[in-house]
């Protein structure tokens, strides 16, 4: 009997959904989700390149993730908020600046949302911005050097969810609460139920050097104490206004499961920030004492440093009149999304049964004739019908966030209903509708946050995964799913698992970030003070009980790799530079006994590894990064003898001291330090 | 033929050769890279043609400071003065061991050597680590040079 493959496919998906069968009611469509092409739709052939970047937030690893799409390989892990012991990213002495806040050094943080830099609204390659959730912050990374060049703590704030959007042409990146508190200057010491009298949301303005992408607070809002959630700019039209979700209008300080869901609007605040900006210019904010850092990275010296800021203007809508309007919003507003034209703002409530769109031009007009349906702490709020463009109806259980494909089309997630729908903006139509495998919370459009989206595929992140995967005990994998949406309607096309927990992604063309790489650092533009740039350069010094270990890595060996007369109680810095020049061909550094981590060292880099011997003997230290045929035999040692012991600083590479006993002092050595 | 002309085009932009330059031709389209990553690599299967390099004396002297610089910069982690090997051979001899143009060669592309030159080969065969790029340009190449050939008792 001939099977046709198809035929077996089929009759093998549908075996395997009746025996698996237990877990959710979507299990059993999973087969038939999938297209019978899909695998040559994301076959990327060995040594061919996927066709976008997928950089993806990691959640409570605190770190972005790089995919390539359509194949959902991953290539890298960048860590932002985390220290990140396989480079030594937070442990290194360079890096440990990076993660310095006001509350001392803070090494983990829950990283939500991605916003790549744009140019007239449209990707341009230069930035992705991550927001730190727990600890206030906002990171930069370099989409040339893939690493976290600048983190800027956020003043006056608590749960930074609703960050980092940024506007048209990056000239600011928001911040603002989820958790409203006693702001820093006032009395923060206050019962927890006087919430509503004590308690303020704010919105943080942080605009961004064109040239540099360095941050800096211009202003901050200060606003009612609501929940923050999600903020888009507007664009094209509405590319002077800014629009953040608000829940728990109840103003509730305890079971928000019930005390926030209480109302049934709450409300889309849409802030005209070309206005606050005036505003602020014009000398009507007020200067408050803060304490924040700022901790930027300097790429010749390849050292972070930070610095403390003890200032913040703040505006207050009661002196800075049509800056700041609400729109009603049923119910529990997650997602405020803006569509490719800047005309349509989508709301997404998670406990509606409708997913509202407001129209900007009408917004406009609301705002002209007053159209004011009372006010909210003293801001006006508009009359929903005035601003409503239409409500998609029954379009799916828990809407949360909505992407666009610049074709008119509209996609949303359903958290509850574990599905994606796609929709007409113009006639709220409903179009189409797949599952997903589980519970999706964020969508990725390559694109799809910008005035142009390249659309062609939808990629869902999924918070739950059950039995998608070979289990691995109680943790299990969380997972990604992309869909064809070239056609009238979605395809399934692959499963990936993803690391941490991804909230927000976005996709961009490979062409715009894979030519501007950077594969060396050049050894002749290294400023780093402990800098080896050569043997000649090659050094042990001591400082009081610091001894600093100037040190060049090369295939296959490290100079100097014998170093003797450092004593218990000192401090050893190794400061390790690879004077290689070529790309993918790192140095790695490690020593028995340290208490933090390795480092790795790209060609042309000095990194320093801080070492405190806790015993007397002789230690190996080593390259971890296989780099040559004679990795293996890339190693050293460094002898500790005790304190107060006579033996002479000495370090050589190639040339064997003569004989010595324990403690006498070499007769000649090829260097020896002063 | 054909792959020969590749080989010049690679070269062309041998200043930033790169991995990436099967696609640097394509435009801001979106469009999976339909060429071989390894095409670099493939390419550089074809020999190199040996550059007229102009040896003079006496030597240059300021030219022979800056090779002397980049060579305590770049070279000399891998590369002694006398005539003992390191991790690539010592330097001593090396001017009349060699042709100018093959050094200068070795020294700026030595992926395309060790891919297609037997001498660079056998090099290998002994060293077991592939002399790596140290993004040096043709002007501090030569400089490099008369620094060996100072190496070498000219004067």
């Amino acid at each position: 009997m001939k099977v046709n493959s198809s035929k077996l496919f089929i009759l093998t998906a549908s075996v395997a959904a009746l025996t698996s069968g237990l877990q959710s009611c979507n299990s059993s469509s999973a087969g038939s989700a999938s297209t019978n092409d899909a695998a040559s739709k994301v076959y990327v052939a060995p040594g061919k390149h996927d066709e976008f970047y997928n950089i993806v937030s990691g959640g409570f690893n605190g770190q972005m993730s790089v995919y390539g799409i359509p194949s959902g390989r991953m290539f890298r892990i960048i860590p932002v908020f985390s220290q990140h012991p396989e480079n030594g990213y937070g442990f290194s002495e360079e890096s440990k600046p990076m993660l310095n806040t006001s509350h001392g050094f803070v090494p983990w943080d829950d990283l939500h949302h991605i916003a790549l830099s744009t140019t007239n609204g449209e990707h341009d390659g230069r930035w992705a911005f991550g927001n730190a959730n727990n600890t206030p912050r906002i990171g930069r990374v370099s989409l040339s050097t893939f690493r976290t060049e600048e983190i800027i703590e956020i003043p006056n704030s608590a749960g930074n969810h609703s960050s980092p959007f940024i506007t048209e042409n990056t000239e600011y990146v928001v911040a603002g609460t989820r958790f409203s508190i006693p702001l820093d200057n006032s009395n923060t010491d206050v019962p927890i139920n006087t919430y509503k009298d004590n308690f303020k949301g704010t919105i943080s303005f942080i605009a961004v050097d064109q040239a540099t992408g360095h941050m800096s607070i211009d202003f901050q809002l200060l606003l009612p104490g609501v929940n923050f959630d999600l903020a888009r700019a507007g664009k094209g039209p509405s590319k002077d206004w800014f629009f953040f979700s608000c829940y728990n209008s109840e103003k509730a300080n305890t079971l928000l499961e019930v005390n926030a869901s209480a109302k049934d609007k709450d409300f889309i605040m849409a802030v005209n920030w070309k206005k606050a900006q005036e505003y602020a210019r014009a000398g009507k904010g007020k200067k408050v004492p803060v304490k924040y850092a700022h901790n930027v990275l300097d790429e010749k010296t390849h050292t972070a440093t930070s610095t403390m800021i003890n200032e913040v203007l703040t505006l207050d809508p009661k002196d800075c009149p049509d800056m700041v309007y609400m729109m009603p919003c049923p119910k529990s507003p997650h997602g405020t999304d803006v569509d490719p034209t800047g005309e349509y703002i989508v709301g997404s409530g998670k406990l509606a049964a409708t997913i509202p769109v407001f129209s900007f031009a009408k917004i406009q007009q609301a705002i002209a004739s007053k159209n004011f349906d009372g006010s909210y702490d003293g801001i006006p709020v508009l009359k929903y019908d005035a601003v409503l463009h239409g409500e998609v109806q029954k379009p799916g259980l828990g809407p949360l966030h909505t992407e666009f494909d610049g074709k008119g089309n509209a996609y949303t997630s359903f958290f509850v209903s574990s599905e994606i729908v796609k929709w007409d903006i113009k006639s709220l139509k409903v179009l189409d509708r797949v599952p997903t495998y589980y519970s999706v919370g964020h969508l990725s459009i390559p694109g799809g946050p910008t005035k142009k989206p390249w659309g062609k595929y939808v990629i869902a992140y999924n918070k739950i995964t059950k039995d998608r995967y070979l289990p691995t005990g109680p943790e299990l994998t969380q997972s990604a799913q992309l869909y064809d949406i070239s056609g009238e309607k979605m395809k399934l096309l692959l499963d990936f698992p993803t690391v941490g927990e991804p909230h927000y992604a976005e996709s961009i063309p490979a062409s715009l970030i894979m030519n501007n790489s950077k594969k060396i650092y050049k050894i002749e533009e290294n400023q780093h003070p402990y800098a080896a740039k050569g043997d000649n350069q090659t050094k042990v010094e001591r400082k009081g009980n610091e001894v600093h270990v100037s040190m060049t890595a090369v295939r296959s060996h490290l100079t100097p790799d014998n170093i003797e007369g450092v004593k218990l109680g000192d401090v050893v810095y190794f400061h390790v530079t690879n004077v290689e020049q070529d790309w993918d061909v790192p140095h790695g550094f490690a020593i028995k006994g340290a208490n933090n981590s390795e480092i790795l060292i790209m060609p042309g880099e000095t990194q320093t590894l801080k070492w405190q011997p806790d015993r007397i003997g002789v230690f190996p230290f080593y390259c971890t990064d296989f780099c040559s045929a004679l990795h293996q035999e890339m190693q050293g040692y460094i002898r500790i003898s005790p304190a107060g012991s006579n033996v002479a600083l000495t370090y050589s590479t190639g040339t064997n001291l003569p004989a010595a006993t324990a403690t006498s002092t070499p007769a000649t050595t090829p260097k020896s330090s002063k | 033929m054909r792959k020969i002309k590749i080989v010049t085009t690679a070269l062309l932009f041998a200043g930033s050769l790169s991995m990436f330059s099967c696609s640097e031709n394509k435009a801001q389209e979106p469009e999976t890279s339909q060429e071989p990553a390894t095409k670099t690599a493939e390419a550089a299967t074809a020999a190199l043609s040996m550059p007229e390099v102009q040896l003079s004396t006496p030597l240059n002297q300021e030219w022979v400071t800056t090779g002397k610089g980049l060579y305590e910069m770049k070279c000399q982690s891998c590369h002694k003065l006398t005539d003992e090997k390191l991790v690539g051979p010592g330097w001593k001899g090396v001017t009349q061991r060699r042709q100018a143009g093959w050094i200068l060669n070795m020294i700026t592309h030595p992926d395309e050597m060790l891919n297609t030159d037997g001498e660079a080969q056998k090099l290998l065969e002994i060293c077991l680590v592939r002399m790596p790029n140290q993004n040096v340009t043709q002007d501090e190449a030569r400089h490099i040079i008369e620094f060996m050939r100072s190496n070498d008792g000219v004067k």
